[in-house]
């Protein structure tokens, strides 16, 4: 069966989830193709996507239209490639989920969500209901159209392939929307979905002030990114893309470290992956517990500073 | 203008469901059912507009179960003015529901559908998506500002890599995100005038679409239990285990 996967990119450079999206497209069995859609400065990432090892054939498709990935556009130039492949695989990312759902009507064909296991050439597994369930489920359309949950698969060999790049062209511009900006969370820091290691804040944290001066040292010291519950963003702690969740993002890190996060379904769903759960909370009943490794009963305004100190 | 907002019933986001032991699928039986926490905020988004004099009609709309029906007068007390009930007890799978409402859509010519991003039973965060796709408009996904113009609706988007804004043609379709607006209380006075409020029944083949699975569920399964660890009695310890495991 032959696949093509959507990179996620930003000009220059790949998004590691594009490589976990291959390794769940070659689990199918049968040619990867990786789609690099962008603007002018998309060539270099179709360079890097044609290292990836085990992908036959990049096709690059260089057009302002592509520039911001936006779905009204990059959907017809998918639909218009499907021809030639029986599967389209995206990474569970924003633009995946923005831009999948659309290629799938446009083909008339039921997307599978998510998937964290390939258990036959149209048998997948996904998590349903925040993850408290695991469905196995069979897909009887002639094509299939799948977004993957990166945290679940291995990510491909970013070096050792050696694919062609070839050209392709789309409608372009449908005329239905324009990009007007991107207001960037900047970090140093790890990104979320990649990190070694995390430390998430909750509620508990107050405000952005008292978040930043308890949490920030700790990550810092660890070399890791930072992440936070639902509640924590509402409040305006720290910006939407720290939302670990159900909702939010899926990771799963080497070391999770949960503070001052009471432990709601919608969270553990983003986290309960990961290899070490600790969990910092003065309330001994908090269901965080129940899914962490180490825990620890204390206010986190003594343990956390502590921590940071002897570590 | 008229705002459509498609509404689902799922199960309440407070409960964790039972997963049945033959794994056949998921027990809701008594158990309390909700409208998808995403569709108060598409519903709450559709009366602001309203309340602002930018739109004039909100419609609620939903595709499943005769109960629904309770799921759709809750979005009338919010403020809803009337309601279509597509009804059917099969599972609708996002593609079908789409097709569905892009029939809906064309009887009742909405200037915007706004509906959530995603239900929190089946996780699909697809039928937005593909209904614009019917529909050929544009899509303003994981909305978490919506300015509305005569002509155009400027979404602000919860991406990955922060807020991204973009400028959609009308007739569009927005998904809302838990940051868009907090959802009101119906009140006690609203809840009884919604008992009055028009609410229609119909089904899929009123609106000649096939709802028929595309996806067969072979079996559903509990995750994996993580076993809860242990409980240190202080920092020291913490950093001890921590070292210990090579966590750090
Ligand atoms: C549709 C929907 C989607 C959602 N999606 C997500 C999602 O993706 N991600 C997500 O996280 N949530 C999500 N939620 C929200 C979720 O239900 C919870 O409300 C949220 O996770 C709670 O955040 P919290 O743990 O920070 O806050 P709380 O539940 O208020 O917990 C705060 C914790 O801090 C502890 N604490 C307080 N003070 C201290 C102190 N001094 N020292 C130590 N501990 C202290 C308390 O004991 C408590 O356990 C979603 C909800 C809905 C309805």
């Amino acid at each position: 069966m032959s696949a093509l996967v959507l990179a996620e990119h930003d000009g220059g450079k790949l998004n590691p989830a594009t490589l976990a999206t291959v390794t769940a497209a070659a689990a199918v069995g049968g040619p990867v193709h990786i789609l690099v859609a962008g603007g002018d400065d998309a060539s270099a990432a179709a360079d890097e996507a044609a290292k990836v090892a085990g992908v036959e054939k990049v096709l690059l498709a260089s057009d302002a239209a592509y520039a911001r990935q936006l779905a009204e556009n990059v959907a017809p130039l998918v639909a218009g490639l499907m021809d030639g492949y029986e599967a389209f695989f995206a990474p569970a990312t924003t633009t995946g989920k923005n831009i999948a759902p659309r290629v799938a009507a446009m083909l008339d064909v039921m997307q599978l969500s998510d998937i964290i296991g390939v258990e036959g050439p149209k048998t997948f597994t996904r998590p349903i209901y925040a993850g408290n369930a695991i469905a196995t489920v069979e897909s009887s359309d002639a094509k299939l159209v799948i977004t993957v949950r990166a945290t679940a698969f291995d990510k491909a060999a970013a070096e050792g392939g050696s694919a062609s790049v070839e050209a392709v062209s789309g409608p372009g511009d449908a005329g239905l929307s324009t990009f007007v900006g991107l207001d960037a969370t900047e970090s140093e820091r790890p990104e979320l979905t990649s990190a070694g290691i995390i430390v998430s804040g909750g509620r508990a944290l107050k405000d952005s002030a008292t978040f930043e001066a308890t949490i920030t040292p700790l990550a810092d010291k660890l070399g890791a990114a930072i992440g936070a519950s639902r509640a924590a963003v509402d409040a305006g702690y720290v910006p939407n893309d720290y939302q670990v969740g159900q909702t939010g993002k899926i990771v799963a890190p080497e070391l999770y470290i949960a503070i001052g996060i009471s432990g709601a379904i919608q969270h553990l769903a983003g986290m309960k992956d990961s290899k070490v759960i600790v969990a910092i909370n003065k309330d001994p009943d908090a269901p965080i517990f129940q899914v962490a490794d180490l825990g620890l009963v204390a206010d986190l305004f003594d343990a956390v500073p502590e921590l940071t100190g002897k570590l | 203008m008229k705002i459509l907002v498609p509404v689902k019933r799922v199960i309440d986001y407070n409960l964790k469901p039972r997963v049945r032991s033959d794994g056949t699928g998921v027990d809701l039986s008594n158990i309390k059912m909700s409208m998808n926490p995403f569709d108060e905020i598409a519903v709450e988004e559709a009366i602001r507009l309203a309340e602002a004099g930018k739109a004039d009609e909100v419609v609620v709309v939903s595709i499943g179960p005769a109960k629904a029906q309770e799921t759709l007068r809750t979005g009338m007390a919010m403020g809803a003015d009337r309601a279509i009930l597509v009804e059917t007890d099969d599972e609708v799978e996002p593609l079908a529901v789409a097709k569905i409402l892009k029939a809906v859509v064309a009887e009742e010519n909405p200037g915007m559908v706004i509906m959530g991003k995603q239900a929190i039973d089946d996780d699909s965060n697809q039928t937005g998506q593909m209904l614009a796709a019917l529909l050929g408009w544009a899509q303003g996904t994981f909305a978490s500002k919506v300015e509305l113009d005569s002509d155009a609706v400027t979404v602000t988007r919860e991406v990955d890599g922060g807020l991204e804004t973009v400028k959609l043609g009308l007739p569009a379709i927005v998904t809302t995100d838990l940051r868009l607006n907090e959802p009101r209380f119906a009140k006690l006075p609203n809840i009884m005038k919604a008992k009055k409020k028009p609410l229609d029944v119909k089904s899929p083949s009123d609106y000649r679409v096939d709802i028929t699975p595309r996806l067969k569920t072979l079996k559903v399964v509990e995750p994996p239990v993580r076993e809860a660890g242990e409980i240190v009695p202080d920092v020291d310890t913490l950093v001890a285990k921590l070292k210990a495991m090579g966590a750090v």
